[in-house]
């Protein structure tokens, strides 16, 4: 048996079906959790783009969810939602909110006056005005966005343990924090991977946000 | 209406008929009490004129531009196209067959250009061959090959090619009447030269009903077949260029026309209109022998002593002395400068700028093909201010 303060390589090896089982069930939740939000937010952000109030409104609200300490926030839910998965998902879509809402109409907003002038005057309806100019000059805004509530969500999603949602939380505290004296090699396995989990998300999609901009690398190469 | 119809397939954009435009006592208010923007403002644009809207700003020429494709809806008054109310359409029924250009043109920054100038056509639900087809065609019409600019984003494209774009987009859908927003206003003032001249140009190939708004008098004389003077939302005058240069229907006019105004007529003629000085051509590659033949029959007179080489077809290459093909065989290719270059449609204004500024003794007129078609000095433009343009 290693002491304390060593990594326990054979630990580690005894228990990779489970870490296996805790890294999926994370990158399940984060995963679910931040395309659940992307959905609910574009439509918000399209809705309050054009009234200041609406989308002051939007952010304030969003704002407060943010501020609602995880814990806390798991836990208000389980009495309505149960324990398992569904108060961290929820609680994630949540805190991803604020986030999303901002990038998106930051990105619709940031088509410019002439372009949206000269799409209507050439004859796009409204609808075909958002579908066909603003989404998609707003889109690596909002994958930038997403970029931000994945790499937050990886974090925050360990805190599940606690409402009995899996993942990367039962090594940390499971396996590592809640013993007698507490097994440094499962926290520090839980806290690497959930670390180069969130490292690998962020580049796939800073990969995505790029080629979703194929233009602004060619007034680059210009 | 035929004019608002999409046109068949397989026609070419000189066939679709341009359309009268009128406007009847157009108003708009943009509060119940303020001042009206236009004041019940009446004109008529015969169909394939360039109707010139001019003023400074906020004396409506933009307000009432915006209300002929409902981008604005007028307070009272109506429009008619061919006739046929604007109001008889809806809103981007009708944008789709008016082509619109606006100063800072509004390419779509993620689509290419050929995408860009596919637009309305795609809108207006043309088969992909036919679309295809067209925008090549235009690409072509603005001088881009669409080979290579086809496929570019519009940030490649430098603000002059950017605003040809904008103009090939307009045109894409074939519409019987373009509007245009000071379309030349953001670009350098030899970029503007060039795009003006191009889309005269363009025009003559393609005569559409058009309707201009410029804040530059000097743009509006030489771009437009009629200038309508705008003042807090009346139209002061409304008359060809000629007539409000020679006499403008009052003091606002005088002074907004300005007190050059002699000078400013030097737009109303194009050098096609001029007598020009036969030049001294001769092509690179002949052999100097005949060159020396032409000499002496006299049938070649060198102008101080230089004589000018031309390229196989046609296009000016550049000046050299009659000296220098001493001990030549063939007339050489490539030696000096035949600057400056003027298209016969330049307007003699632009044409003494450009001779004054180059310090050349003479411009040399090329045609549309950019052949060699005569020369201009000084003189040929001062004999034409000697013999004023006739007024209507």
């Amino acid at each position: 048996m290693a002491r304390g303060n060593e990594i326990d390589w054979d630990w580690l090896q005894r228990n990779q079906d489970d870490i296996q089982t805790y890294t999926l069930q994370h990158l399940r939740i984060v995963a679910i959790a931040v395309g659940v939000a992307v959905v609910i937010a574009i439509p918000i952000a399209v809705a309050v783009r054009r009234s200041r109030v609406a989308y002051a409104g939007a952010l304030v609200t969003s704002d407060l969810l943010y501020t609602i300490p995880s814990l806390a926030l798991f836990a208000i839910l389980v009495p309505v939602l149960g324990i398992g998965d569904m108060p961290v998902l929820i609680g994630l879509v949540a805190y991803s909110m604020l986030v999303l809402i901002r990038n998106t109409v930051v990105g619709l907003r940031s088509v410019p006056r002439a372009v949206h002038e000269a799409a209507t005057g050439m004859g796009l309806t409204r609808r075909q005005v958002l579908f066909k100019v603003e989404l998609p000059l707003a889109l690596p805004s909002i994958v930038a966005g997403m970029r931000v509530a994945a790499v937050s969500a990886v974090g925050i999603a360990t805190i599940g343990v606690f409402v009995g949602a899996g993942g990367l939380g039962e090594l940390i505290y499971n396996d590592g924090i809640n013993r007698s004296s507490p097994f440094l090699t499962a926290v520090l396995a839980g806290a690497v991977i959930a670390f180069v989990m969130a490292l690998l998300i962020d580049l796939l999609l800073l990969g995505l946000e790029r080629l979703l901009k194929p233009w602004a690398r060619a007034g680059r190469r210009a | 209406m035929a004019a608002l119809d999409p046109a068949p397939p397989g026609r070419g954009p000189a066939e679709v008929a341009a359309g009268v435009l009128e406007l009847s006592d157009l108003t708009k208010r943009f509060s119940a009490h303020g001042r009206a923007a236009v004041d019940g403002i009446s004109l008529t644009v015969p169909a394939g004129e360039v109707c010139v809207l001019i003023g400074p700003s906020g004396c409506g020429k933009t307000t009432a531009m915006r209300m002929i494709n409902r981008l604005i809806e007028p307070t009272s008054g109506d429009i008619r196209l061919d006739g046929r109310s604007v109001r008889d359409f809806s809103p981007h029924q009708l944008r789709r067959r008016i082509g619109y250009v606006i100063q800072q043109v509004g390419l779509m920054p993620h689509l290419t250009v050929a995408a860009n100038v596919a637009t309305v056509p795609r809108l207006l639900g043309w088969d992909r061959e036919r679309t295809r087809a067209r925008t090549r065609e235009l690409l072509d019409l603005i001088g881009l090959d669409p080979d290579e600019y086809g496929p570019r984003y519009p940030a490649e494209l430098s603000g002059g090619q950017q605003q040809r774009v904008g103009l090939a987009r307009a045109l894409a859908g074939d519409p019987p009447l373009m509007l245009m927003d000071e379309p030349f206003s953001a670009v350098d003032p030899i970029t503007r030269e060039r795009l003006q001249n191009d889309f005269l140009r363009l025009h003559r190939a393609v005569p559409k009903t058009v309707v201009f708004v410029s804040h530059d008098i000097d743009e509006a004389v030489k771009m437009g077949d009629r200038v309508a003077v705008m003042r807090e939302g009346r139209i002061v005058q409304y008359a060809p260029p000629a007539e409000l240069l020679a006499r403008p229907a009052d003091d606002f006019v005088a002074d907004f026309v300005g007190a050059d105004r002699a000078l400013k007529s030097l737009s109303l003629t194009r050098l096609e209109d001029l007598d020009l000085l036969p030049a001294p051509l001769v092509r690179a590659g002949d052999e100097v022998a005949a060159v020396r033949a032409r000499l002496e029959s006299g049938e070649l007179e060198p102008l101080g002593g230089t004589v000018l080489v031309v390229d196989p077809g046609g296009r000016p290459a550049a000046w050299i002395p009659v000296a220098r093909l001493e001990g030549q065989v063939r007339v050489p290719a490539d030696a000096g400068q035949a600057d400056p270059v003027l298209d016969r449609i330049t307007t003699l204004r632009d044409a003494l700028s450009a001779i004054l500024e180059s310090g050349a003794a003479y411009g040399t007129v090329v045609d549309g093909e950019g052949r060699v078609t005569g020369l201009v000095g000084l003189d040929e433009i001062g004999r034409a201010i000697r013999r004023p343009a006739e007024v209507a």
